[in-house]
């Protein structure tokens, strides 16, 4: 069972299946404990683009689109502590997530803001979810880090390295893209743009400064 | 004057840092006021993480976001100032300081050649901006912390005087529903009025340097920030762009004359997580910090 309720919380506990994905729907709140790796820009590049092997397994696991803060303790013996992580905007993946998480099998990907087609495919296709953690708060997500369990293409510097981290209770994750495809910003997104544009109008009747 | 240069390089490391982990007073105070306003759950859990991350920065000692920025500066130093030559230096001297004390994350990729420098400076990293007042001994320093997030929607455009206003509105609103979302907000955002785009953009960026809750002195510039405000409010984009009734901590408009046949406009916003800080130094290196409360170098 990858699936635990605790202080009302619902967690995820890595690995998770594709069956303990599929009650969850956007707007949800949950809390991922288990193994949960720093993934970005290039290293997405490397594996989908340049078709390389990823050197740690997010198979039935998670990433999270992030660039930390990050402290060497030991670094010849690979110890290092999580000082500050938080998101970055999931966007710059969309171009590749589908495929990164065809060729991956990862189960749940973290990030800021909303993502596209690509990834709502691929969260359809194969069993996986989008979640934003609320970000700028990457001390309330670096305490949940318990261990860094390894650090992979650390050549791509401290923002970009792999960080393989065992987590406890991270979060809040809110799910905006869930299982079945839905999408949270898209369908959020269609509500703004109404509202914007009735807000154009509105402001536009008491700004005719040029006469 | 070595022993000057090295005591305003080590209280600037200081403050920078500082500020890597301490929010403003007065972003403190948005905060508490829009966390109040907010009535649906998933915004209360939004603000709840966000107040309780600023308190375990401050308990912890650590940046309250890993996205440090890359640090910017707007200088306003008089002819006078004793330091006034050594400036540039010391500031460039105090980020790489503050990037391995507080710590910083190195945000400096050098163009072209794509590397990181692991220093957090580069070529014309920290970037520093210069206003230059005559016949003053004083130096005041905003610093601001630029994170890629709030970066993002950044856009200048010069737009036909036909467009107008409405045209600035319409320019404002839609950066803020595409771009906006993914910047954290509550936003400050900010807006430059005037001919042409660098003049522009540089007034979004000076905007962003204003206290919360301040207002153009000019009165249709004044009416027209709260106009903005209302309206990206009423579009309900809310903390985090996740829905809400605030989207933004306040709308701050600078403005310059114009060339008649053009309106120049930049929009730049800063995140809920504005960390901005304003110091003034006297030629005695004595100090005042207006941004943020019981601060001691």
């Amino acid at each position: 069972m990858s699936v635990e309720f605790r202080d009302g919380k619902k967690i995820l506990v890595t690995p998770i299946s594709a069956e303990d994905l599929k009650d969850i729907k956007i707007g949800d709140i949950v809390y991922l404990s288990g193994s949960l790796t720093t993934c970005r820009d290039v290293a997405h590049r490397r594996v989908v683009e340049e078709g390389r092997e990823i050197p740690v397994d997010v198979r039935n696991n998670a990433i999270l689109h992030a660039g930390p803060i990050i402290r060497p303790i030991d670094p010849d013996n690979g110890k290092f502590e999580m000082v500050s992580v938080g998101p970055t905007t999931s966007m710059r993946m969309e171009k590749f997530e589908y495929e990164f998480v065809k060729i991956t099998g990862v189960r749940v990907i973290v990030g800021k803001g909303g993502m596209k087609e690509n990834t709502a495919n691929a969260c359809k296709d194969f069993g996986c979810i989008h979640c934003v953690i609320p970000a700028g708060n990457a001390v309330v997500a670096a305490v949940c880090v318990e261990e860094i369990v390894k650090a992979e293409w650390r050549d791509l510097g401290m923002p970009e390295t792999l960080w393989n981290c065992r987590v406890k209770e991270f979060g809040p994750l809110i799910v905006s893209i869930d299982a079945q495809g839905r999408n949270y910003f898209e369908e959020k997104k269609v509500e703004y743009n109404k509202k914007k544009d009735e807000q154009i109008a509105e402001i536009c009747k008491h700004v005719s400064f040029i006469k | 004057m070595g022993d000057q240069v090295q005591k305003m390089t080590d209280m600037m490391a200081k403050f920078i840092g500082h500020t890597a982990k301490k929010l403003p007073d007065d972003v403190i105070a948005k905060l508490e006021e829009l966390r109040e306003k907010e009535d649906s759950p998933m915004a209360k859990v939004i603000y709840d993480t966000m107040f309780r991350n600023q308190e375990l920065a401050v308990k912890l000692n650590r940046p309250s976001c890993q996205d440090t920025g890359v640090l910017q500066f707007w200088v306003k130093c008089g002819t006078k100032f004793p330091l006034i030559d050594d400036l540039e230096a010391l500031l460039k001297e105090a980020v790489i300081k503050a990037t391995f004390e507080t710590p910083l994350r190195h945000n400096s990729v050098e163009t072209f050649d794509e590397y990181n420098t692991g220093k957090n400076v580069g070529k014309g990293t920290p970037t520093v901006w210069w206003d230059i007042v005559p016949h003053s001994d004083k130096c005041e320093i905003y610093t601001y912390m630029a994170g890629g997030g709030c970066t993002l929607p950044g856009h200048a455009m010069v737009l036909m005087p036909g467009e107008g206003y409405e045209g600035v509105t319409k320019f404002v609103l839609d950066r803020m529903t595409t771009y906006g979302l993914n910047a954290c907000p509550p936003l400050l955002v900010g807006v430059g009025v005037a001919t042409s785009v660098e003049t522009a953009a540089l007034l979004s960026k000076k905007a962003l340097m204003r206290p919360i809750g301040s207002h153009n002195p000019n009165e249709r510039a004044a009416q027209m920030e709260k106009l903005l405000e209302d309206g990206i409010n009423a579009i309900g984009i809310g903390p985090q762009g996740m829905g809400g009734k605030y989207a933004v901590m306040g709308v701050n408009i600078e403005n310059t004359a114009r060339h008649p046949s053009a309106i120049g406009v930049a929009v730049n916003v800063g995140c809920w997580s504005h960390r901005r800080g304003h110091i003034i130094f006297d030629k005695d290196l004595n100090y005042e910090i207006t941004t943020h409360s019981g601060v001691k170098l």
